[in-house]
This record gives structure tokens, C-alpha cells and sequence, in this order.
């Protein structure tokens, strides 16, 4: 065991699935020497060599469509998009690419890879590093996507991203890659994509979150008056995504408030409510709230609080909800 | 059928002020009137001191990453004093803030921009700027196509753009290129080769000799020029800008140059760069060379180098004033401007600030407790 950010829990995956299986390489900007402008492949140039940590040229196609073509070819690629801002131009790689060989070839080609993208807002970045893309590539068949919001489940759900045969998106909330440390085990071990993580359990109200609003639900369950217990889900894959998970517990609680940055018009929220309305219909007590990010561009860091679904806006939502 | 060569083609390099203070006499004879050069050079130090304090201001709080311009504004000034202010357009991205004042963007503007402030982005009317731009290399398309319709229009307008070694690698860099030459769009793309792509040096990036090649698979001139002399900056950029304006089409200008600070304040160059490498180019910095210059033509002396350095303190000491000044965004700023006419439920989200349904309209507390009484 060991105490590590979320950064570090990362790095640690990277580099023993890195030792476990040589056909896996990284690939990205600055990712080498630089050790990623987070740091998160920091060291394994030098441990593994330039032929298996390789900085490219700056091209996000260019990296998403070479790690297509590797991956077809037996590699396992994982590559580094520098920010979720940057994902545009490998959009067309990714989406159409790599999420379709399997479908289009009817499995003849396959592209096991996963990509790296930080993600989210709240570190007072410029613009273009503080967007939440995940429902965007959760809509897309042929992908999965993943957002660990602890050190302890970015390694599990890491290996079993780069484990998976199928092409994964692991994003990495930046806003949380260095507030705090956890026990993080030594050894390799997985957690499965799609499955949930209930951090709290209760009765009147589930709250459903994932990536770094993990952090601002538990500030506002903090904050709540003693008699609401709710139930808070770490819903930690996008997709496939834990529905069971959440209908169990609403079907308890009978209440639910879902949060995340993304803005709110088709966010996962939007899924994840219907998904309720669906299974849980005689046992709401009261409309499923979504609590996220506004439907305007991410502003620039002046007005990112305001934007954010932070702990004040959380907690009136669950209050709100109770009162119904 | 016998082999023969299809195509040649040579790449020029330029140099008129070399680092020594060395000037050719025969390309830069009467290239810029004694008075500019000092109007410029006293322009480049106010830039330096901005750009100082700017990396200040980040380091004790009172900004956001900031990307350091410093060693390369012989490129950006000189190539903006070949376009003609408020007729020409400079498309940049963000190395390039010496250029962007000379037509008119208020200094303030950038420090706003890095403080996380939009409005550091609303340019005034009449100064035909576009905002930094933060994605590699998207831009120039859009200075393309904004050159194309000043040709459609007949407008005699030029086109600048700016972007790094780096940019050239995206894929958007060759569209860009590509269009503008088809197009024969009146545009100068002007590459700022500063070696290094944060942590990717030059030699990682390209395979090719220069940046300036690169022109000539899409049919344009392309020429090499010394990036930290201000004289060979402006003549080769005031040639392509000539042409583009008489009918000539697009030209690629590579200004070799060197990023003297971390790629941004939240680099730390140490961790792949050489300090003797740092070193040699500080040496060859366009500050230097100019002041050089000058001196050894009369036009300068250390009393006015004083009394510059002092005014260069008071103006930006004054434009910090002016940035920090400004109150913070109001919270609706947020909604505003996202569409001329803004959608019913973005109205409710800017009313509200809530996008939960109940906190939208809570008039629906109580309503389920209501209607089992009931
Ligand atoms: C599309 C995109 N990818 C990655 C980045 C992250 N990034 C910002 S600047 C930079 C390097 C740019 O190098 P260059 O074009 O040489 O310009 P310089 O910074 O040296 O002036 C990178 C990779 C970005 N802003 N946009
Ligand atoms: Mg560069």
C-alpha cells in the first residue's frame, strides 16, 4: 500500500501494466522527457525508452490515428490527448475509427486502446482545459468511457481499460489529480468498467455523480441537516454504465439528484433520468433533479465557480427535492 | 521513358541585422526611417516589461498561466509593421502580443484574457484582431478564409497569421496552407519557429530541414528569415504582403527565433532543455541586436535607455492598474452572449442560476405533500 494522488495512482498503472505486457506504448505531446504537463507519465520514458513512450508531433489525429493503426496491427496503444479541449481534431479517429473496426469488420480488426484525456474545470485554467465532453463519446456505440474520481479506482478501472479489447476513454478529472491521497494497492488489481461505487448509503434521496463533482456532493452532504440520509453513487464508468446500481437504490429512496460539469441539455443526466422514469415510476417521491453545468460555453476561469455545479447548488437541489 | 526532374526549388534565407550588430547594408538600406526604428524598439522594451511583469503577476497569485512572449517580438513587431492598422487583419495565437498592440488591442486586453476574464477578448471595433487562440493551429484557417473575402470584395485587405513550429504538425496547418494557395488568398502565414513545442524540440517535430519548405508542395514562396531581427522580419513579411496585395496570393515566412521562457508559466523548461543552450540565444536576443544598432548609429544612449526603461515601468505599472482595476464579470455574462437570442431554457437558467427543475421554479415545494392532503 501506498499514499498516492491521483496522478500518481495512474503513473503506477501505467508502468506496471507497461512491464506486464510490451505491447503496450504511450503516445502523446510532451508525454517523454516532460513526464506530461501533469506529470502523469512522469518517469516512464526513462524507464521504458523512447520506442515505448514517444512524444509525436503535435497532431491529435495524427496520435489518435497512428494509435488506430497499431492497435489493428497488435499493439496496445495508449494515448495522451494533452486536454479534453483537444479532442477535436482526433474526434473523427475516435468516433468514427476506432469505435466502428470491430463492428465494420465484423471482429477481423480490432482496436484495443485507451485514451488518457484530463478533463473538467475548477483549476483556474485557460480556455479550452476545463470542458466535460464524457456524454458526447458515452453517445457514440463502440466506446467506453470511464471517469475515476479516486486514486484507488483510476488503477483499477486504468488496467482494466488497457486490459479491455475494445477502445476506452479514461478520463482523468484534473481538479482532482493532486487534492488529496489515498491507500492505493501495490498490486495490479481491476475494477470493472461499468460498475458503480455507492460511497454512502441511505434512505430519503440517492445522489448519482462522477469525476470531481464527487468531491463538491460531499461537501454538500456535509452541509446537510442530520435527518436526510442520502444514498451518494460514484457512477465512475459512463458507459456501459451501473443502471442497476441506481435503480436499486432509487427504488429505496425514492428520490434522486443527479450532478456533473457537462451542461445539462443532453449531459449523462439526461440518460440517467430517463433510465429512472423508466424503472422507478411508482417509486418516486418527486422529479429527478439534475444539478450540472449550464447550457453555455464553459466561461473562462473569472465565472467557472458560478458555472460548476458547486456544493451550495447541490445541497439546495437535494433540500428542494425533499420538500417536494 | 527517361527519368528527369519534374521540380526544384530553393529556400532563401535572410538576414539584414545580425547578432553582432552587423547590418547589410544593401538589403536594408532605407528599409525602415531612423525615427521608426527607435518608435519600434521603444515599443518592443514597453512589450518586454509587460511580458515580465505579466510572469510576475501569475507567480504571486494575481494571474492565471500566462505564456511568456519574451525573445520573440522582433517577429511580431516587424511583421506588423508591414500590414497597414485598421486595413490588414492579424489572425494570431499567443506569442505574438507586441504585434497585436501596434494595431490597436489596448495592452490591458491581454492581461485580462490570462486573468480569465472574456473581456480581455472583445475587441474594439475598428481593430481588425481575432482573439488568442488556444487550440494549435485551428486558426489560420480562419485567416484564410477572412483573406479569401477581402479578394471576393474586392477590399485590398492583407492577411497576417501567426502560429508556432508546432502548429505546423496539425492537420488544420495544411488545410490552411492549402486553401489559401488554391484560393490565391491575399495571406502571409507566419510561422514563429521558437525551437520547441513546450517539452518537443524542433527535430521531433519535422522531418524537414526548415519550416519554410513546407510552402512550396502547396505552390506558394516560401523564405526563411533571421525571427530576432527586426529589419529582415519586416522586409521579407512587407515583400509577401506587396504581393498578396497585388493579386500574388498566400506566402509562408518562417522566422527562426527562440522561446527565452518557459513555454508557459506552468512549464518548467529545465526538465528538457540545456541552459547553454538558453544561453547562446540569449545572446541573440532582438532586444540586444537593436539596441546595438542604434547605438552604433547615433541614435541611441544610455540616458535614453534609462529614461525608456522608466517609462516602460510607468506605462505598464499603469496598464496592470487599468486590468486589475476592472470589477469582476457579472455572473450573467455567463449567459449573454451564447446566442444573439437566447433559448427560453437558457433565459430560465440565467434567472434562476439553477438548472435543477424544482430550484427553477419552486413554487413546486410541497406540491406532492399538498396533494396527498388533498
Ligand atoms: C490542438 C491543441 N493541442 C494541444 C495543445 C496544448 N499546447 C498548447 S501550446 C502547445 C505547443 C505549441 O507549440 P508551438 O506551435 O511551437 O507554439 P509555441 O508555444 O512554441 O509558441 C501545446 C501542445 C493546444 N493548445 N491545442
Ligand atoms: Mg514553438
Amino acid at each position: 500500500m501506498a499514499n498516492l494522488t491521483l496522478v500518481q495512482s495512474i503513473n503506477l498503472a501505467l508502468a506496471q501494466e507497461m512491464e506486464a505486457d510490451d505491447s503496450i506504448v504511450l503516445l502523446g505531446e510532451d508525454i517523454g522527457i516532460n513526464g506530461g504537463v501533469f506529470r502523469v507519465t512522469d518517469g516512464l520514458q526513462k524507464r521504458f525508452g523512447n520506442d515505448r513512450v514517444i512524444d509525436t508531433p503535435l497532431a491529435e489525429s495524427g496520435i489518435m490515428g497512428f494509435s488506430v493503426g497499431l492497435a489493428m496491427a497488435g499493439m496496445k496503444p495508449i494515448p495522451e490527448i494533452q486536454f479534453e479541449g483537444f479532442l477535436g481534431p482526433a474526434y473523427d479517429q475516435l468516433v468514427n475509427h476506432a469505435a466502428r473496426f470491430r463492428t465494420r469488420t465484423r471482429g477481423a480488426l480490432t482496436v484495443p486502446l485507451t485514451v488518457r484525456v484530463p478533463v473538467g474545470g475548477g483549476i483556474h485554467a485557460p480556455e479550452l482545459h476545463s470542458d466535460s465532453p464524457e456524454a458526447i463519446y458515452a453517445h457514440h456505440p463502440g466506446l467506453k468511457v470511464v471517469m475515476p474520481a479516486t486514486p484507488y479506482d483510476a488503477k483499477g478501472l486504468l488496467i482494466s481499460a488497457i486490459r479491455d479489447p475494445d477502445p476506452v476513454v479514461f478520463f482523468e478529472p484534473k481538479r482532482v489529480y493532486r487534492s488529496f491521497r489515498e491507500e492505493v494497492p501495490e498490486d495490479e488489481y481491476t475494477i470493472e468498467i461499468g460498475k458503480a461505487k455507492v460511497v454512502s448509503e441511505g434512505t430519503d434521496l440517492t445522489v448519482v455523480t462522477w469525476g470531481a463533482s464527487l468531491f463538491q456532493c460531499l461537501e454538500a452532504l456535509d452541509e446537510l441537516p442530520e435527518d436526510i440520509s442520502v444514498e451518494l453513487i460514484d457512477l465512475r464508468s459512463i458507459y456501459p454504465f451501473d443502471a442497476e446500481a441506481i435503480i436499486e437504490s432509487v427504488r429505496k429512496t425514492g428520490r434522486c439528484v443527479v450532478v456533473h460539469e457537462a451542461p445539462l441539455t443532453a449531459g449523462f443526466g439526461a440518460e440517467i433520468s430517463s433510465q429512472i422514469q423508466e424503472h422507478c415510476f411508482l417509486y418516486l417521491e418527486a422529479p429527478v433533479q439534475r444539478v450540472a453545468g449550464f447550457d453555455t460555453v464553459m466561461p473562462y476561469y473569472k465565472l467557472e465557480l458560478d458555472y460548476l455545479p458547486e456544493a451550495p447548488r447541490i445541497k439546495s437541489a437535494i433540500e428542494e427535492c425533499m420538500a417536494y | 521513358m527517361p527519368r528527369r526532374t519534374v521540380y526544384e526549388a530553393k529556400v532563401e534565407f535572410v538576414q539584414i541585422l545580425d547578432e553582432d550588430g552587423g547590418f547589410d547594408e544593401k538589403l536594408g538600406k532605407d528599409l525602415i526611417s531612423d525615427e521608426q526604428v527607435v518608435a519600434l524598439y521603444e515599443h518592443m522594451v514597453t512589450c518586454r516589461e509587460l511580458d515580465e511583469i505579466a510572469f510576475k503577476l501569475q507567480r504571486s497569485g494575481r494571474m492565471g498561466t500566462f505564456p511568456q512572449n519574451k525573445g520573440q517580438e522582433a517577429a511580431a513587431i516587424g511583421t506588423a509593421h508591414a500590414l497597414i492598422k485598421g486595413t490588414d487583419w492579424l489572425v494570431p495565437c499567443y506569442r505574438e502580443n507586441a504585434a497585436l498592440f501596434m494595431h490597436g488591442l489596448p495592452m490591458h486586453y491581454i492581461l485580462l484574457h490570462w486573468m480569465g476574464d472574456e473581456r480581455g477578448n472583445e475587441i474594439p471595433p475598428g481593430v481588425n484582431i481575432t482573439p488568442l487562440c488556444i487550440p494549435i493551429g485551428t486558426h489560420m484557417l480562419h485567416a484564410a478564409g477572412i483573406a479569401y473575402a477581402s479578394k471576393l470584395r474586392n477590399e485590398g485587405r492583407v492577411v497576417a497569421t501567426f502560429f508556432g513550429d508546432g502548429a505546423t504538425s496539425e492537420g488544420d496547418f495544411h488545410e490552411a496552407m492549402n486553401f489559401a494557395s488554391v484560393f490565391q488568398a491575399p495571406i502571409v502565414f507566419l510561422c514563429q519557429n521558437n525551437q520547441w513545442a513546450i517539452s518537443v524540440p524542433r527535430e521531433s517535430q519535422t522531418a524537414s530541414e526548415t519550416f519554410a519548405q513546407k510552402a512550396i508542395a502547396y505552390g506558394m514562396p516560401g523564405t526563411q528569415v533571421d525571427g530576432n531581427d527586426l529589419f529582415g522580419v519586416y522586409k521579407v513579411v512587407k515583400e509577401a504582403v506587396d504581393r498578396a496585395r497585388d493579386g500574388g496570393g498566400p506566402s509562408l515566412i518562417e522566422a527562426v527565433t527562440y522561446r527565452l521562457g518557459d513555454h508557459t508559466t506552468a512549464d518548467d523548461a529545465r526538465r528538457y532543455r540545456d541552459q547553454a543552450e538558453l544561453d547562446a540565444w540569449l545572446a541573440k536576443d532582438p532586444l540586444i541586436r537593436l539596441r546595438k544598432y542604434l547605438e552604433t548609429n547615433d541614435l541611441w544612449d544610455d540616458q535614453m535607455q534609462t529614461e525608456l526603461d522608466e517609462k516602460a515601468k510607468v506605462i505598464v505599472r499603469e496598464v496592470v492598474k487599468t486590468a486589475e482595476g476592472i470589477e469582476s464579470p457579472a455572473t450573467e455574462d455567463l449567459f449573454n452572449y451564447t446566442f444573439a437570442n437566447l433559448p427560453d431554457g437558457i433565459i430560465t437558467q440565467r434567472d434562476t442560476l439553477r438548472t435543477a427543475s424544482i430550484g427553477q421554479n419552486p413554487a413546486q415545494i410541497g406540491l406532492r405533500t399538498q396533494r396527498q392532503n388533498a
